[in-house]
C-alpha cells in the first residue's frame, strides 16, 4: 500500500480530514472517498471539463489536481450549490432555459459558470462562450446555456 | 383540468437531478464489495496472441482475478446483433487496436491498475487492413474466419455483405448532362461525455447487469445467451445514459464483466476511460461514388450510386447501418431511375456502429454535393434544381415504399426565406443549402404499462432510454394530458428489465412515436375502465360517458378522474392499470425488412465566410428546419435539433480519426481529437419546425432527433464551396485542407 498523506479541506463547506495517497487526484478523493459524484470523469486529461470544481474561488479540472495540493483549501462541488433543498439561481436557470439534457456535463457546467459569474457579473455572450470553451457537451445545449448563464445575470440585477 | 400540457415544455422530468448532481450515472454507482476491472490491450491492431502470463498480476496484494479466454468456456462466447461474430475476449488473435486479451480485477483501482501493466503477453504481430483499399485488395489478410460465414460466396473477402437497391434503368437512361465524383467521409467517434461503464454482480441465482447501454432489453437476451440462463434471472439495470447518440445501442464488453462477476463471485465494475470508449464505438468512413444525370431543364434522369463503407473487425450493427443508411441515398426526390450499390468492408479497426444518422449521413453529403455539382452544369439555382424534384405528399419516391409523408417543399421553403437565399453576399462568403432524409423504425415493439394509482397520481413503465433526447418528459406529459393527473405527480419508471416491460431498442427515432403510442393506448385503456365505472356509479349507460384530458364527461356534467376513481375504487382502495402494445412486424419482402413508420426530413441552410490566409471556416448562419409532424415539447424539439446541427459541424469540419501505420488511432483522447465547443458555435444559429400533426406518433407526431445533422456536411461544404470556388469533396473541411484548396486553385 503506497504512503499517505493527510490533508485537511473544506468541502461545500463542511471541514474534511482526509488521508490520501500521494498520486490521486482531487477528483478521485471526491468521488471515491467523499462520495460526492456529481464532479464526473471523462478525458482526465483537462479537457472536458466534467469534473470541474471551485478550489479557493477559482475552477480547476480536479482530474488534473493532486488531493495533496488541495490541503488547505476550500472546495466547492455541484452538491455545493443548493442551499436548503432550494436551488440556486444558476441551477433554476439552467432547468428552466432546458440547458441540461443528458446532463453529464452540466456539474462541470454548472460550476464554470458559477465562477465566471463570481468574476463577472454581467458577461456578455462572448465572454460567456469564451469562459465556458473549456466545458464540452456533446448534447450541444450551448445556446441554453448560454441563455441560462444570461438569464442568471439579469436576474441577479433585478434582485 | 383540461388545459393541454402537449405542445408546452415543462421543465424536463428528471431535471433537478440533472442540475443538483444527484442524477446517478453508471459510473456514480456504488455497490458493497466491488472489485475494479481494467482490461488488458495490446499496442497494436492486429496480433496472434504466443502466451499470456498472469502470474505477475496476481502475486500483487488485492488482486482477485485475472481472466483470458483460456479461462472461458470453449469454444469462448461469441454475441452480436447481425452476426455473432464477436468474442467476449479476443480468441487466438486481436483484430484491432484496443481488442482486450485480458480483464483483471482487483479491491482498488490502483491494485487493478498495477495488476493490468503486469499481465505479460506475448504477441506477434500481423498483417493488418486500416483503409479501404487495403482491405479490398484481392491479397489483402481476412478480417473475419470465414467459418463463421459458411455458404456466404463473399465469406473469403472482406466484404461483409453488398446492399443493392434500385429501379428504373439507370444505363439505359439518357441525361442531358452526367457528373460524376467520388466523396470521402471520415471515420468518427461519438464522445459522448459519459464514457461506457458496467456493472455485474451474481444475483442469487441470476445475475445482475447494470449498464450504460441504449438497449437494456436485447442487452438482457445477449446475457442470457452467454451465460445459458433464462430471461428471468437476468436483470439489467440501464441508469439514463450520459449521452448514447447510438454508440450505446448494443452489448460491448458486459459479457465480459458478467463471467468474470460469476467467476470472482462477487461484483465487478469496468469503469471505460475516455480513450478505451474511442477503441469501442466509433461511426463508419465512407467512399462514394456518385453519377447524377440530369437534363437541361433540371430533371433528375439517373442517380447510380456506390458506396462503401469501412465498418471494423466485427460486424456489430455496422453492416445494418450501411444497408439503411444507403437506402433512401438518392434523396427526398422523384428520380425515375436509381441504382445504389453499398457494401459493408472489414477492416482491423474498432467495430463501427449505430451512430445518429445510421450510415445516412456519409452518402448524404456526396449525392447532395454532387447535386450542386450538376446544378452547375446546367447553370440551375441549386435551390430550384431541389424543388424542380422534391417528393410532394403521397409521391412513391422509394417505389413500394412509405410514400412521402409530409409536403417537405414547405420545410425547404421555410430554410430559404430564414437564410436570405438569393440575396447578395459579402466577398468571402458562400452559402449552401441541402435536404435529408431518413427512414424511421422498419420494425419495433414496445410495450408499456400505465397505473392510475388511488389518489389520482400516474406512474409509468416505459423501457426506453432517456439519453437526454427528453423520453421520460414526453410520456409524462402524455399521461398527465390523458388522466388529467399534474405533471409532477407522474413519474415514469425505466431501465429495469425486471420490473418494466419489454421495449425493443431506443434508436432510429422511434421512442416518441412507437413508445409513445404505446403509453397513450395504456392511457386510453384506463379511460376506458373509467367511463365503465363513471357509468356504473352514475347509472347511466356507458355509450354515453366520455374521457378526455382527465375530465369525465356525463350527460348531464363534467366530473374530474378522481372524483369518479375514489369512489370507484371503493374502500378497499386499489388502482387502474392499463397495458400498451405497439408492434411493428418486420416484413420479409421488404429490402429492409419493413417500410419505416415515418421519415425524418430536413434542410439545413448555410452561411459561411473563408478566411483566405488561413482556410478557417466561420458559420456565420446555419439555419435547420424539420418537418416533425407536432412537437410535443417544443424545447426539448429545438434543444434535439440544435444539438444534432452542432454535431453534424463536428465531422463536416474537425473530426477525424487519424492512423498510425499499425492501425493505433494517433489523436486518442479528447486533446488531439476535438470536437465542437462553445468557441466553435455558428455565429447565428436558428432552428424551426414544421408542424402539419401529420405523423404517426401521438398527436400527429413524427420521430425527430437525428434529421438535423443529416445534411449539415453538404450544406457546409456548398457554402464552402461558393465561397472559394473550388470543390473539396473529402470531410472534414479543416483549415489546412480548405487552405491547400485554395493554394491549388491560385497555382492552377
Amino acid at each position: 500500500m503506497a504512503e499517505t498523506h493527510r490533508i485537511e479541506v473544506t468541502v461545500n463547506g463542511l471541514p474534511r480530514m482526509l488521508e490520501v495517497p500521494p498520486h490521486h487526484t482531487l477528483l478521485d478523493v471526491l468521488r471515491d472517498d467523499l462520495r460526492l459524484t456529481g464532479a464526473k470523469e471523462c478525458c482526465l486529461v483537462g479537457e472536458c471539463g466534467a469534473c470541474t470544481v471551485i478550489v479557493d474561488g477559482r475552477t480547476v479540472d480536479s482530474c488534473l489536481v493532486l488531493a495533496v495540493e488541495a490541503d488547505g483549501c476550500e472546495i466547492t462541488t455541484v452538491e455545493g450549490l443548493a442551499q436548503d433543498g432550494s436551488l440556486d439561481p444558476l441551477q433554476r436557470a439552467f432547468l428552466d432555459e432546458g440547458a441540461a439534457q443528458c446532463g453529464f456535463c452540466i456539474p462541470g457546467q454548472l460550476m464554470a459558470a458559477h465562477a465566471l459569474l463570481a468574476g463577472n457579473p454581467h458577461p456578455t455572450v462572448a465572454e460567456i462562450q469564451e469562459g465556458l470553451a473549456g466545458n464540452l457537451c456533446r448534447c450541444g445545449s450551448y445556446l441554453q446555456i448560454t441563455d441560462a448563464v444570461l438569464a442568471t445575470a439579469a436576474e441577479g440585477t433585478r434582485r | 383540468m383540461s388545459a393541454t400540457i402537449i405542445g408546452t415544455s415543462p421543465n424536463r422530468v428528471g431535471g433537478i437531478g440533472r442540475v443538483t448532481g444527484s442524477q446517478q450515472y453508471v459510473a456514480d454507482l456504488r455497490l458493497a464489495d466491488v472489485l475494479e476491472a481494467r482490461l488488458v490491450t495490446l499496442d497494436c491492431a492486429r496480433a496472434r496472441i504466443i502466451s499470456i502470463d498472469a502470474s505477475a498480476a496476481l502475486a500483487l496484494p488485492g488482486v482477485r482475478l485475472v481472466m483470458t479466454a483460456a479461462d472461458l468456456p470453449q469454444p469462448v462466447p461469441r454475441f452480436g446483433p447481425q452476426l455473432e461474430d464477436r468474442p467476449v475476449i479476443a480468441v487466438g488473435e486481436t483484430k484491432y487496436h484496443g481488442d482486450p486479451v485480458a480483464i483483471v480485477a482487483a479491491e482498488t483501482k490502483d491494485a487493478a491498475d498495477a495488476a493490468a501493466a503486469l499481465v505479460r503477453v506475448e504477441y506477434e504481430e500481423l498483417p493488418a487492413v486500416f483503409t479501404l483499399a487495403a482491405a479490398l485488395d484481392p491479397a489483402a489478410p481476412l478480417v473475419q474466419d470465414p467459418a463463421l460465414r459458411p455458404g456466404d460466396r463473399l465469406a473469403s473477402t472482406n466484404v461483409l455483405r453488398e446492399h443493392p437497391i434500385g429501379w428504373g434503368d439507370v444505363d439505359a437512361a439518357v441525361a442531358d448532362v452526367v457528373v460524376e465524383h467520388t466523396y470521402t467521409f471520415p471515420m468518427v467517434t461519438h464522445f459522448a461525455i459519459e464514457p461506457h461503464a458496467y456493472i455485474a454482480a451474481p444475483d442469487g441465482d441470476g445475475i445482475a447487469v447494470w449498464s450504460t447501454i441504449q438497449h437494456p432489453n436485447w442487452l438482457q437476451k445477449v446475457i442470457a445467451k452467454v451465460l445459458g440462463m433464462p430471461l428471468a434471472k437476468v436483470r439489467v439495470f440501464a441508469p439514463d445514459p450520459g449521452g448514447g447518440f447510438g454508440g450505446k445501442q448494443h452489448a460491448k464488453y458486459e459479457p465480459l464483466v458478467a463471467l468474470a462477476a460469476i467467476r470472482a463471485g462477487r461484483p465487478v465494475r469496468l469503469v471505460l476511460s475516455l480513450e478505451e470508449t474511442f477503441q469501442a464505438v466509433r461511426r463508419a468512413s465512407c467512399e462514394v461514388r456518385v453519377r447524377t444525370g440530369v437534363n437541361r431543364d433540371g430533371a433528375l434522369v439517373f442517380e447510380d450510386i456506390a458506396a462503401d463503407y469501412l465498418i471494423g473487425a466485427y460486424a456489430d450493427i455496422a453492416d445494418r447501418v450501411v444497408g439503411k443508411g444507403s437506402y433512401p441515398a438518392a434523396g427526398p426526390y422523384t428520380v425515375p431511375n436509381v441504382r445504389i450499390l453499398a457494401r459493408s468492408v472489414l477492416s482491423h479497426t474498432v467495430p463501427s456502429t449505430a451512430f445518429r444518422g445510421f450510415g445516412n449521413p456519409q452518402v448524404n453529403w456526396a449525392v447532395e454535393s454532387n447535386l450542386d455539382e450538376a446544378a452547375l452544369a446546367i447553370g440551375m439555382d441549386r435551390l430550384e434544381i431541389r424543388l424542380r424534384n422534391i417528393a410532394h405528399r403521397g409521391d412513391a419516391f422509394i417505389p413500394f415504399d412509405t410514400p412521402a409523408d409530409g409536403e417537405w417543399s414547405q420545410t425547404v421553403t421555410r430554410a430559404a426565406e430564414l437564410i436570405g437565399w438569393g440575396s447578395p453576399l459579402p466577398p468571402g462568403r458562400g452559402r449552401g443549402i441541402a435536404l435529408g432524409i431518413k427512414s424511421g423504425p422498419t420494425t419495433g415493439l414496445s410495450y408499456s404499462t400505465v397505473r392510475l394509482l388511488g389518489d389520482g397520481s400516474v406512474i409509468v413503465f416505459a423501457g426506453t432510454s432517456d439519453m437526454g433526447q427528453g423520453a421520460r418528459t414526453v410520456f409524462a406529459q402524455i399521461a398527465a394530458q390523458e388522466l388529467g393527473a399534474p405533471l409532477d405527480w407522474v413519474t415514469v419508471v425505466m431501465g429495469d428489465t425486471a420490473i418494466v416491460p419489454y421495449d425493443q431498442q431506443t434508436s432510429a427515432s422511434r421512442s416518441t412515436v412507437l413508445m409513445g403510442n404505446s403509453v397513450l393506448m395504456a392511457c386510453r385503456s384506463i379511460q376506458a375502465q373509467l367511463r365503465t365505472m363513471a357509468a356504473r356509479l352514475h347509472a347511466v349507460d356507458e355509450a354515453l360517458v366520455g374521457v378526455d384530458r382527465g375530465v369525465v364527461h356525463l350527460p348531464d356534467r363534467d366530473l374530474s378522474v378522481i372524483d369518479v376513481l375514489k369512489p370507484g375504487l371503493g374502500r378497499l382502495g386499489g388502482e387502474l392499470t392499463g397495458n400498451g402494445e405497439v408492434r411493428k412486424d418486420a416484413d420479409p419482402s421488404h429490402p429492409l425488412s419493413g417500410a419505416p413508420a415515418f421519415f425524418e426530413f430536413n434542410c439545413t441552410a448555410i452561411e459561411a465566410e473563408v478566411d483566405r490566409e488561413t482556410g478557417d471556416v466561420t458559420i456565420v448562419r446555419h439555419v435547420t428546419v424539420s418537418d416533425v409532424g407536432r412537437a410535443l415539447n417544443p424545447l426539448q424539439v429545438r434543444t434535439q435539433d440544435e444539438g444534432a446541427a452542432i454535431q453534424g459541424l463536428g465531422h463536416t469540419l474537425m473530426e477525424h480519426y487519424i492512423f498510425d501505420e499499425v492501425g493505433r488511432i494517433r489523436n486518442l483522447g479528447a486533446i488531439d481529437y476535438r470536437i465542437p465547443t462553445s468557441m466553435d458555435l455558428p455565429l447565428d444559429l436558428v432552428s424551426e419546425t414544421i408542424e402539419n400533426a401529420d405523423g404517426p406518433g401521438p398527436y400527429g407526431s413524427k420521430g425527430m432527433s437525428e434529421g438535423a445533422l443529416l445534411c449539415v456536411a453538404a450544406a457546409v461544404g456548398a457554402a464552402v464551396r461558393e465561397a472559394i470556388r473550388v470543390p473539396i469533396r473529402d470531410l472534414p473541411l479543416t483549415p489546412e485542407r480548405v487552405w491547400r484548396a485554395l493554394q491549388e486553385r491560385e497555382t492552377a
